[in-house]
């Protein structure tokens, strides 16, 4: 007796058609998926470490922070590059990029102590942001890391703390400008002109202890347009040569801080990111070619060449990173919508607040695409990781790679309501490894402690 | 023993889905809407057995020996599919 063979299920949907009408949604996801990362299966990735999951993929990285490297290292030398520890600070993460040479440049005491703590010698790091206590200004000065200068109670302290320790230092001024091109960052740093920064230029010319031997400036966030960093490069280096005009200082270093886009596409923005994004290219042609141009008449007057130092963290590591999520629910909205309860959510993936993340199936789907809800797990009502896009019917179960998700994710996700998942990588010979275990209560639990009378003797209504 | 969900919907609809033409492409034109839809096969096949018929146990006993599908899921996706169809049938 022959079975009879069945015919495979698929979810029935119907769509209506369209026509007349932009589409926002882009076009749909289908055929294109990703089974392997690096060589691994999704499939083990997710059996042997749960879902959801943070895959770093070590291959990427290092290709990465190498092509930028050689972007800018051939059109200008020296290069510094200081990893941006606010991106990404995971130990691997960050092991990584120091193997590849990149410094530290770190905005707290937390940070800093990691870096230290994971060997970064303090010469190596770069100290920025508004917060700095006398703490741990006091322990930058002893063991000799680079302070970028964020204000003046900060001036004046670091002033009593080198008189007071007695030890020379090197600082850095960091800077503010309107480029024309970008958002006006001037919480961050002396103003260029209202005269603030060289009033504070001459304040640390003359201190018997600081050294004003590098200028600092960060012009914002994933700048598309590379002619505000020649803006950028030019007020900076018109403002050395003014301080070293007016004040004893010699500078040694111009830091551009960061701000490269990466390969993820800002929610509102209707062009796919491979056209409005700039190369790495095109950000050292701009960066290099002006600070050349600006600084050509430098080394016949004696003066050291400067070193250029980035501070790039999203390009460097957003598209090494991908979450993994999991369906755990569908739903049709009552518009229409097909819409997915996912097992990862803006508390994993902050970062969708502002992009449109990659989604790609790991497995062919069959069906129709139509527009689709993608919904975090939170009982809150702003989880959405996904507005709208175009999938295939997807079933309970089935996995999406969201991606790139290296940047500011694993710093911003926040422990709420759910538990943190585990983060892998997979190294250059497909091992995998656990970099950052999945949380458990215990964790959680061991930041508190119960006052005794509050232990138990709970009455609870009937 | 209380009904099947889906019965009240066949009953219901049973008008709406009988005007429908379908292809075997899976192209649905509605002609008192003028609206048009593609359906996936599956949705096709269902959309096809309930034109002809208003009982739900008959429409899964015909699935059912057709696909490879339980039961539950069955029920499951086409509770989801009808909530579709009262939307774009109205």
């Amino acid at each position: 007796m022959t079975k009879k063979l069945l015919k495979t299920w698929q979810k029935p949907s119907i769509t209506p058609h369209q026509m007349g009408t932009l589409n926002k949604f882009g076009r749909p996801v289908s055929g294109d998926y990703v089974e392997k990362i690096d060589g691994v299966a999704v499939s083990d990735l997710l059996r042997e470490y749960g879902s959801p999951l943070f895959v770093i993929s070590e291959k990427r990285l290092r290709d990465n922070i190498r092509q930028m490297k050689r972007a800018f290292e051939s059109r200008y030398q020296p290069v510094i590059h200081a990893w941006s520890y606010k991106t990404n600070y995971l130990n691997a993460v960050c092991a990584t990029l120091h193997q590849e040479g990149s410094w530290a440049e770190v905005v707290s005491a937390f940070e800093y102590e990691k870096a230290r703590a994971l060997g970064v010698p303090a010469e190596r790091i770069l100290f920025n942001g508004p917060h700095k206590k006398r703490a741990i200004l006091e322990r930058c000065v002893t063991e000799g890391a680079r302070i970028h200068i964020d204000n003046l109670d900060e001036l004046y302290l670091l002033d009593t703390i080198a008189r007071e320790f007695d030890k020379v230092t090197s600082v850095t001024l960091r800077l503010n400008f309107d480029t024309g091109y970008t958002e006006d960052w001037s919480r961050f740093g002396f103003n260029l002109g209202s005269g603030a920064a060289l009033d504070a230029a001459i304040r640390i010319g003359n201190s018997s202890h600081l050294k004003l031997r590098g200028l600092h400036s960060h012009i914002g966030t994933f700048i598309l347009d590379p002619r505000a960093y020649q803006v950028q490069v030019e007020k900076m280096c018109g403002f050395m040569e003014l301080i070293e005009q007016q004040t004893h200082a010699l500078i040694d270093s111009i830091d551009i801080g960061g701000g490269f886009a990466s390969q993820n596409a800002l929610q509102g923005s209707y062009l796919p990111t491979e056209q409005v994004v700039p190369t790495m290219s095109q950000y050292a042609d701009t960066i290099c070619g002006t600070l050349l141009k600006m600084t050509a008449q430098r080394e016949a007057q004696g003066k050291p060449r400067l070193k250029l130092i980035l501070e790039s963290g999203r390009a460097v590591v957003d598209d090494s990173e991908v979450l993994i999520s999991s369906v755990v629910a569908g739903k049709r909205l009552p518009d229409g919508r097909a819409s997915y309860v996912m097992d990862a959510g803006v508390n994993l993936l902050f970062t969708a607040f502002w992009y449109n993340h990659k989604v790609k199936h790991t497995r062919p789907l069959q069906g129709i695409p139509e527009e689709t809800v993608l919904y975090g797990p939170l009982c809150m009502n702003i989880d959405i990781i996904r507005q709208s896009i175009l999938l295939p019917p997807l079933s309970v179960g089935d996995s999406l790679v969201l991606s790139p998700a290296g940047a500011y994710n694993n710093t911003q996700w926040m422990q709420f309501i759910e538990y943190r998942p585990a983060i892998v990588m997979v190294h250059e010979n497909s091992l995998v490894s656990v970099v950052r275990r999945a949380e458990k209560l215990e964790d959680l639990n061991g930041f508190e402690s119960l006052p005794t009378h509050l232990n138990g003797q709970f009455k609870f209504a009937e | 023993m209380s009904e099947h969900p889906l019965n009240n919907f066949l009953s219901l609809y049973s008008d709406s889905l009988k005007r429908l033409a379908l292809n075997d492409s899976g192209f649905v034109f509605d002609p008192m809407t003028g609206q048009s839809f593609t359906v996936n096969p599956c949705g096709l096949e269902l959309l096809k057995l309930m034109q002809k018929q208003k009982d739900v146990e008959l429409i899964n006993h015909q699935i059912l020996a057709e696909f490879d599908i339980t039961a539950e899921i069955l029920e499951r996706d086409f509770l989801e599919f009808s909530e579709q169809l009262r939307r774009y049938l109205k």
